[in-house]
């Protein structure tokens, strides 16, 4: 359906400054699970320039259309992880997408699959964050960074080994990996390749530890092994950490190839 | 064992034909791997079943037989060649990238960050799985139609 | 409920998959080895189970392919659906099925290696 403009929204409309001849379309699905399962689309019509982005757009709707458009954003510079939404039905960061490069006049904007939904375009991370937290993102170590004898000192990391884990701890926990992920699609207790890439990041390090108390976690009846590397989650990665890879070099360890 | 309550695509997550097309070919081999391993292990049962027959005598085997010696027998014979090849061949392509080979190596990702893990050399590996099982049908038919 | 952990369970799924193929090869080629259609005939498949390593061939492939095609419906079920009560009955379900399946293919092999047709 085709919002209807409220007459204080009409007015702040017509107050912006449009330098474009262009629009696109937005569609944008709406619910609210905590006053009802109701679920539309709502259409927007909103000028567009050759380096809008759907989260610009978005904003627009939100300034000048609709104040009620429920997202969630913050850096606007695909560093923060928080606009993450499924653009013409693939996951993406809203920040990330420039409209211009979707080649299309309509934009359907919808949650992420896969996680709940707290209201329209913004939905929860709890288990993903319980995941992540899960596989130990941190260095194990039994001895300490800080050292009472000589003072604070750090462990060190020669560029070498940094390029071994330095991919995987580009991850912004956006999870759109997970909300490709066929089998987060149906399993409710996969750890995910979120949580897995970093459990491969932590692994390949080096100064880290933790590698069986890790491996432990993850090689169980929802761990790495309900991972069929369909793929999906490497593709739409926006800062290009390639779960798949890590998953499968992860697997390594189990299997015995890898040390 | 924390189970996650709120939305999941559920089956359509793995059938939408959608979803090959936004995610490529290997979403395509992932569920072919699943479809035609279910189909494998229903034919195999029926197969175990077939072959009890043996122990019914001549007669029993013979008409046994004649389920899948139509023309509708042969082609579903056919599918069931298709079907294991494709299972075998994408089976081994996996194995060898779970063992961690052909999937790139890991290095600093450089904009615009195409995923080595998913590169031409596995994309050739299932359209040539595709290729191989589409050959056995064929060779198969030859084969039971000869 | 969980006995092998994970990674084992996996590494005979894989192991299963490379020995029922090898296998599987031989039993095609042993239909191709003469015209298909005669090599079905029922002469010649009891001359098959009457010999003893075609018979062990059979019976290795069986057992191969229960257990890989068993657990590969494991994996696919545990993936659909959660929850301990349903994991375990896919559990105890797949590998009662995948028992049962064996005796009944296994019958058929002793009886008709031995001669019990």
């Amino acid at each position: 359906m085709m919002a209807t403009l409220h007459p204080k929204l009409s007015e702040e409309r017509s107050q912006t400054v449009v330098s474009s001849t262009k629009s696109v379309k937005l569609k944008i699905k709406r619910s609210n699970p905590n006053v009802n399962s109701e679920e539309r689309f709502d259409d927007y019509v909103v000028p567009i320039e050759k380096w809008t982005t759907v989260l610009d757009a978005l904003l627009d709707v939100k300034s000048h259309l609709d104040h009620s458009v429920g997202i969630r954003y913050s850096c606007r510079q695909a560093s923060c992880g928080s606009c993450g939404m499924k653009i013409n039905g693939k996951p993406a960061l809203a920040c990330f997408t420039k409209i211009s490069e979707l080649d299309s006049d309509t934009i359907t904007v919808e949650p992420m699959d896969n996680f709940p939904v707290v209201r329209d375009l913004a939905v929860g991370f709890e288990r993903m964050i319980n995941n992540h937290k899960k596989v130990m993102p941190y260095v194990i170590r039994d001895d300490s960074e800080i050292d009472p004898e000589s003072g604070m000192r750090e462990f060190l990391q020669s560029p070498e080994n940094v390029e071994k884990y330095i991919q995987f701890s580009s991850c912004i926990k956006c999870g759109l990996c997970n909300s490709a992920c066929p089998t987060m699609a149906m399993d409710t207790t996969f750890v995910g390749p979120q949580a897995l890439a970093q459990a491969y990041r932590y692994i390949a390090d080096d100064r880290d530890k933790g590698k069986n108390k890790r491996l432990k976690v993850i090689d169980e009846s929802h761990g790495i092994w309900r991972c069929h590397f369909a793929g999906s989650c490497s593709q739409v990665c926006p800062k290009g950490v390639d779960p798949a890879m890590g998953i499968q070099l992860l697997r390594g360890y189990l299997l015995g190839i890898r040390d | 064992m924390e189970r996650e309550t709120g939305a999941r695509e559920g089956l359509k997550g793995w059938l939408n034909p959608g979803k090959i097309g936004k995610f490529g070919i290997e979403r395509l081999a992932w569920l072919l791997m699943r479809l035609t391993g279910l189909g494998l292990l229903a034919y195999f049962i029926g197969h175990i079943w077939e072959t009890s027959h043996i122990l019914d005598g001549k007669a029993v085997w013979d008409k046994s037989l004649e389920m899948t010696q139509t023309t509708e027998g042969h082609l579903f014979l056919a599918l069931v060649i298709g079907m294991c090849v494709f299972h075998t061949g994408n089976g081994i392509r996996l194995m060898i990238a779970q063992m961690g080979y052909g999937i790139g190596k890991a290095e600093r990702p450089d904009y615009p960050y195409k995923p080595q893990s998913i590169n031409m050399k596995g994309k050739a590996c299932i359209y040539a799985t595709l290729g191989m099982a589409a050959l056995a049908m064929w060779y198969g038919m030859a084969v039971m139609f000869a | 409920m969980m006995v092998l952990r994970e990674s084992i369970i996996m590494k005979i799924h894989y192991g299963t998959a490379i020995g029922a193929l090898s296998l599987t090869v031989v039993h095609i080629l042993m239909r191709l080895t003469q015209d298909f259609h005669e090599s079905l005939a029922y002469e010649n498949v009891i001359a098959n189970y009457e010999s003893v390593g075609y018979a062990l061939l059979l019976e290795l492939l069986l057992i191969l392919i229960s257990v890989h095609g068993f657990n590969g419906l494991r994996v696919i079920l545990l993936e659909m659906n959660q929850g301990p009560t349903y994991e375990k009955a896919v559990t105890i379900g797949c590998l009662a099925a995948m028992a049962g399946l064996i005796a009944y293919g296994s019958r058929t092999i002793i009886m008709t290696s031995m001669g019990m047709v």
